[in-house]
C-alpha cells in the first residue's frame, strides 16, 4: 500500500476548476515526480496536501487512514512536511533557530530537548546538529541564515521539515533557484532521503531533473493528473508530449540572419551595487543588428548590475554605453526607452507590469505620453484599446480580455504582455533578463519565438539568461560573467558546455594557460 | 461594500443606544431631520460637506499615488490664513479679482505646505511623507494661533480673532431665499468642480496615468521611465492645494474671519472620507454629505431625542473600523494568493482587488 494515496481531489476558486479528480499514490522510500505546465494545478495539490486548502471532494490518506487538514499545523503533525519555492526562514536568526521555531514550546523532552517555558538555545543547536548530521546533510547550527547561500538555506528548509517528523517530504520547484552543483548536491540529498525510506514529491516542469532524480512521475494537465508511469519507461518527447497535450519542439531552430552593424557598444563599464559594492568591473561587448548576444554566468556575478546599467536604472561609475554611436550612459529610463531600448525585467510582477492595471493599461505603461495612448496629454482610451486588442491577438495572451487585470493572467501570459508592450515598440535593442523563468515548455516556446522573430527582423537582442540551455539554444555570441568581469565571449558554433562551464567558475584563463 | 460599513455603523450605533436605554429610532430621526429635515438643513449639510469633499480629494489623490497625506488638517490652516489674508488686505478689489486671488493664494499655501515641503523630503532624502505631513499640520495650526493670538494677522481689540474678509472677497450664499440662514454658498459649486476635474484628472490625461501608476508600482513605474520623485511631490502638491482651497472656501464662505478655536477637524474627517469612498472622487461626494449629516444632525439628536450628540463619533468609529477591516480582509485574501501585494499602502489606498 502506498504511503501517501490522493484519491479523486477537487478544488474550484469560483469559476476556476484548479483541481479535478486528481489521483496520486507515493510509494514509501521513491520520489515521485509531479511534472506540469504552468496553472496546470500543482501549486493548489500542494497546498491541499499541506492544510492550506481545503480540497472540496476526495481523500487524503497517510498509511491508509484518511485525513482532513483543518490548518497546515495539521498537516506537519500528520507528517507532511513541505519546502516551498520561497523559503520559508526568518534571516536574521540561526539555523537552529528557525529550525526549532514552532516546536520549541512542545516540551517533547526526549527528542526536542526543550522544556516547557525556557528555550534553550544550546539544546536546540545540539538536537538540529545532531540530526543533520545523522541525515548526512550537515549544517553549521549557529550559522545566521541570512549569511547562508540559496542552496545551504533549501537544505536547513529539509532538515526543517525532517525536525518535524516529516513523513512525506515534498519539494516545490526546488532546483528554480539552485546553480548545477547545488542541484547535483541537492539530488544526492533526495536519494539518500529515500534510502532513509523518505518519500520525496519533486514537483518541477524540468524533463531532465525529472528524469535525473525521479522513479515515478505524474504528469498534470489542466488541473488534473493525466499519466502516472515509471520514469525509465518515458522519454523527454512523451512526457513533454503529456504535458502540453501536443507536440513540442524542444530545440529552437534558428535562421540564417545577416548580422549587421553594431548597435550598442559598451567599453569598459564599471557599475556598483546598493551597498556600494562595484560588481560590475570593466565590461566590454557590442551587440550588432540581428544577433542575440547571450550573457552566461551564475547568479550574482554582476549581470543585474550591468544590465541596470544599460537601460538606465543604475549609475554608471566609469567605462561607457552607446546605443548606435550616441553616448547614452547619463541619459535617464525615459531618454533610453525614447532612443529605442526594450527591456523585459527579470522580475516581471515586481519591475515589468502593475497587477491590479488592466492589461490595455499595462500595454502603455512606458509610451503613455505617445500616440495611440494619448494626444497633448489626453488618454485616447478607444485607440489604446484598439491597439491593445490587437496585440493581445496577436501576441496569442490568454484569455484574450483587455480589461482583466495583469495579476490574474497566468505568469507566462504575463510576460506576453511584456513582451507585446515591448517588441510593439519596435525597438532597437531589446534587453531580456531571464525572460522565460518559472514558465512552462509551451509558453518557453513562445517566448523564444518572439525573441527569434526580432532577430530576423535585424533588431539586436541582449539576452541574460541562468538556463544554459536557453543561451545554447538562442545566442549567436556567448558572454560570461564572472566575478563582474566578461570572463569570455565566444561564438555560439564552437562553443562546449564543458568550456562554459569553466569560464563560469573563474577557470577559463586557466584552460587556456594550460592549452 | 462601503455601503455595508455604513449600515453596520449604523445599526450598531442603534444597539449601542438601545443597551443605554435610549429609542434609536427616535434619535435617527431627530439626527435625519437635522441633517435634511428643511431647506435650511440641507444647505447646511451640504455646506459641512464642501470642505470635507475638497480635502477629501487631495487625500484621495494622494492615497492613489502610493503617498500618506495626514497633514490635511495644517495645509487646510494655512489655505485658510491665506485667504483670509488676502481677503482682508485688498479692500477695494472688484469680486472677479478678489475672490480668485484669495483662493490661489490658498491653494498656493496648502501646496506648499503639504506638498512641495513634504514631497521633495520625500523625494530626495526619504523623509516619510506621514510623519513630514503630520508634524508640519502642527506646525501650521500653532502659526494660526499665533496669527491671531497677539499676532500679525489680530484684528484690533482683545478678542483672538482675524479681522473680517472684504464683501468683495466673499463667496455669496447660493438661493437665499430658498436655503434660509443656511452657510450654503458658491463654495458648494467649487467643491463639484474639484470633483469633476480630479477625476478627469485621474481617469483621463497621462498625468492621472503616471500618478496612479506611481502609486500602485513605484518600481515597475520606474522601470517604465517614469520620474518617480516628480510625481511624488506632484501628487502631494495637488494633495496640499485642495485641502487648501478647503480652507480658503470655508473661511471666504462660511467663516469669514480666523478665530481661535481651531477645531475644524475637516483634515481629520478627510482621511475618513477618502476610505469610505474609496479614493472614487464621485464616492467622495456621497461620502462627504454622509459625514456632514452626522455631524449636522446630531445637534438635533441630542436636542430632540437627549442623546449626545457624540454618539455620532461612536457612529464613526464604527464604520472606519468596518471600512479599515474591509481593506484588511482583501488585503488578506490577496496576500493568500501566491503574488505579492504590491505594497502595505494597498490596504488603505483601495488598491487590493476585491475578495472573491
Amino acid at each position: 500500500m502506498a504511503l501517501l494515496e490522493i484519491r479523486g481531489l477537487c478544488k474550484s476558486f469560483a469559476h476556476v476548476v484548479a483541481n479535478a479528480d486528481v489521483y496520486l499514490d507515493v510509494e514509501a522510500g521513491t520520489t515521485h515526480a509531479i511534472l506540469g505546465e504552468n496553472g496546470a494545478g500543482k501549486s493548489t495539490l500542494i497546498k491541499m496536501i499541506s492544510g492550506l486548502y481545503r480540497p472540496d471532494s476526495g481523500e487524503i490518506a497517510l498509511d491508509g487512514a484518511v485525513q482532513h487538514f483543518a490548518s497546515p499545523r495539521d498537516a506537519i503533525l500528520a507528517g507532511i512536511g513541505v519546502v516551498h519555492q520561497h523559503f520559508m526562514l526568518i534571516p536574521a536568526m540561526t539555523v537552529a533557530e528557525n529550525i526549532v521555531l514552532g516546536t520549541e514550546r512542545q516540551g517533547d523532552a526526549a527528542t526536542l530537548r526543550q522544556s516547557r517555558l525556557l528555550f534553550n538555545r544550546k539544546r536546540a543547536a545540539a538536537s538540529v546538529q545532531e540530526l543533520s548530521e545523522s541525515l548526512g546533510l550537515p549544517i553549521d547550527p549557529w550559522a545566521k541564515v541570512e549569511t547562508l547561500s540559496v542552496g545551504m538555506q533549501q537544505r536547513v528548509e529539509i532538515v526543517k521539515a525532517l525536525y518535524r517528523r516529516a513523513r512525506v517530504l515534498i519539494l516545490d520547484e526546488p532546483t528554480a533557484v539552485l546553480t548545477p552543483q547545488e542541484t547535483e548536491e541537492l539530488f544526492a540529498v533526495i536519494r539518500k532521503l529515500n534510502q532513509d525510506g523518505i518519500p520525496v514529491i519533486f514537483i518541477s516542469h524540468k524533463l531532465d531533473e525529472v528524469r535525473a532524480v525521479a522513479s515515478t512521475v505524474t504528469v498534470m494537465r489542466a488541473g488534473k493528473t493525466v499519466r502516472t508511469a515509471p520514469v525509465a519507461d518515458a522519454t523527454a518527447a512523451q512526457l513533454a508530449n503529456w504535458m502540453v497535450g501536443r507536440d513540442v519542439i524542444l530545440q529552437s531552430r534558428k535562421e540564417e540572419v545577416a548580422v549587421g552593424d553594431s548597435v550598442l557598444e559598451v567599453k569598459n563599464l564599471r557599475a556598483s551595487d546598493d551597498r556600494k559594492t562595484e560588481k560590475v568591473r570593466g565590461v566590454s561587448f557590442s551587440v550588432r543588428r540581428g544577433e542575440i548576444f547571450g550573457v552566461a554566468g551564475i547568479d550574482g556575478n554582476g549581470q543585474t548590475e550591468l544590465v541596470e546599467a544599460i537601460v538606465g536604472l543604475r549609475k554608471v561609475n566609469g567605462g561607457s554605453v552607446h546605443l548606435l554611436d550616441r553616448d547614452i550612459g547619463h541619459m535617464s529610463v525615459g531618454e533610453r526607452i525614447a532612443r529605442g531600448i526594450a527591456y523585459v525585467p527579470q522580475d516581471r510582477q515586481q519591475d515589468g507590469l502593475i497587477l491590479s492595471f488592466s492589461i490595455a493599461e499595462n500595454l502603455q505603461l512606458r509610451e503613455v505620453s505617445k500616440a495611440p495612448f494619448s494626444r497633448r496629454g489626453w488618454l485616447t482610451r478607444a485607440a489604446a484599446r484598439k491597439r491593445a486588442q490587437q496585440l493581445v491577438e496577436e501576441f496569442d495572451v490568454r484569455p484574450p480580455v483587455i480589461d482583466a487585470s495583469a495579476g490574474s493572467l497566468s505568469g507566462g501570459n504575463q510576460q506576453k504582455v511584456i513582451l507585446a508592450r515591448e517588441m510593439s515598440r519596435n525597438p532597437e535593442l531589446l534587453v531580456a533578463v531571464q525572460p522565460t523563468r518559472g514558465l512552462d515548455v509551451g509558453a518557453i516556446e513562445g517566448i523564444h519565438r518572439y525573441l527569434l522573430q526580432l532577430r530576423a527582423e535585424g533588431r539586436a537582442i541582449l539576452l541574460v539568461s541562468l538556463e544554459l540551455d536557453e543561451i545554447l539554444s538562442l545566442a549567436d555570441r556567448i558572454g560570461v560573467m564572472h566575478a563582474g568581469e566578461m570572463a569570455a565571449v565566444m561564438d555560439n558554433q564552437n562553443v562546449t558546455r564543458e568550456s562554459l562551464g569553466l569560464a563560469m567558475t573563474g577557470k577559463w584563463s586557466e584552460k587556456e594557460a594550460i592549452s | 461594500m462601503p455601503l455595508y460599513a455604513v449600515l453596520t455603523g449604523l445599526i450598531l450605533g442603534g444597539v449601542i443606544m438601545a443597551i443605554a436605554k435610549y429609542n434609536p429610532f427616535a434619535a435617527y430621526a431627530a439626527l435625519f431631520s437635522g441633517a435634511f429635515g428643511s431647506p435650511t438643513a440641507i444647505g447646511n449639510t451640504l455646506a459641512g460637506a464642501v470642505p470635507l469633499i475638497l480635502a477629501g480629494l487631495g487625500i484621495a489623490v494622494a492615497f492613489r499615488t502610493g503617498l500618506f497625506n495626514i497633514g490635511a488638517e495644517g495645509q487646510y490652516w494655512v489655505g485658510a490664513m491665506a485667504a483670509v489674508w488676502v481677503g482682508y488686505h485688498f479692500p477695494t478689489m472688484p469680486w472677479i479679482v478678489h475672490v480668485p486671488l484669495a483662493l490661489g493664494a490658498a491653494m498656493l499655501a496648502g501646496g506648499i505646505w503639504g506638498g512641495v515641503i513634504p514631497g521633495l523630503a520625500k523625494a530626495f532624502v526619504g523623509a516619510h511623507e506621514v510623519i513630514t505631513t503630520m508634524m508640519m499640520s502642527y506646525i501650521a495650526i500653532l502659526i494660526a494661533h499665533f496669527m491671531v493670538e497677539n499676532g500679525p494677522m489680530m484684528a484690533p481689540g482683545y478678542v483672538p480673532q482675524s479681522p473680517t474678509v472684504a464683501a468683495s472677497a466673499t463667496l455669496p450664499p447660493i438661493l437665499p431665499t430658498v436655503f434660509l440662514n443656511s452657510n450654503l454658498s458658491d463654495a458648494f459649486f467649487i467643491a463639484v468642480a474639484a470633483i469633476v476635474v480630479v477625476h478627469i484628472v485621474l481617469f483621463h490625461t497621462t498625468l492621472g496615468y503616471k500618478l496612479r501608476a506611481v502609486g500602485f508600482n513605484a518600481r515597475a513605474a520606474r522601470y517604465a521611465g517614469m520620474n518617480v520623485p516628480l510625481y511624488t511631490v506632484l501628487a502631494l502638491g495637488v494633495s496640499g492645494v485642495l485641502a487648501g482651497l478647503a480652507g480658503g472656501v470655508q473661511l471666504l464662505g462660511v467663516d469669514f474671519q480666523l478665530t481661535d478655536t481651531f477645531q475644524s477637524g475637516y483634515g481629520y474627517t478627510a482621511i475618513v472620507v477618502a476610505l469610505l469612498a474609496r479614493n472614487n472622487p464621485i464616492g467622495i461626494f456621497f461620502a462627504s454629505v454622509f459625514f456632514a449629516a452626522l455631524s449636522a444632525g446630531s445637534q438635533i439628536m441630542q436636542i430632540n431625542a437627549g442623546v449626545s450628540a457624540n454618539m455620532t463619533d461612536v457612529i464613526t468609529g464604527i464604520i472606519i473600523f468596518f471600512v479599515a477591516t474591509d481593506r484588511l480582509y482583501g488585503y488578506w485574501s490577496q496576500k493568500m494568493r501566491p503574488h505579492r501585494p504590491s505594497s502595505t499602502a494597498a490596504i488603505i489606498s483601495g488598491k487590493g482587488e476585491s475578495p472573491q
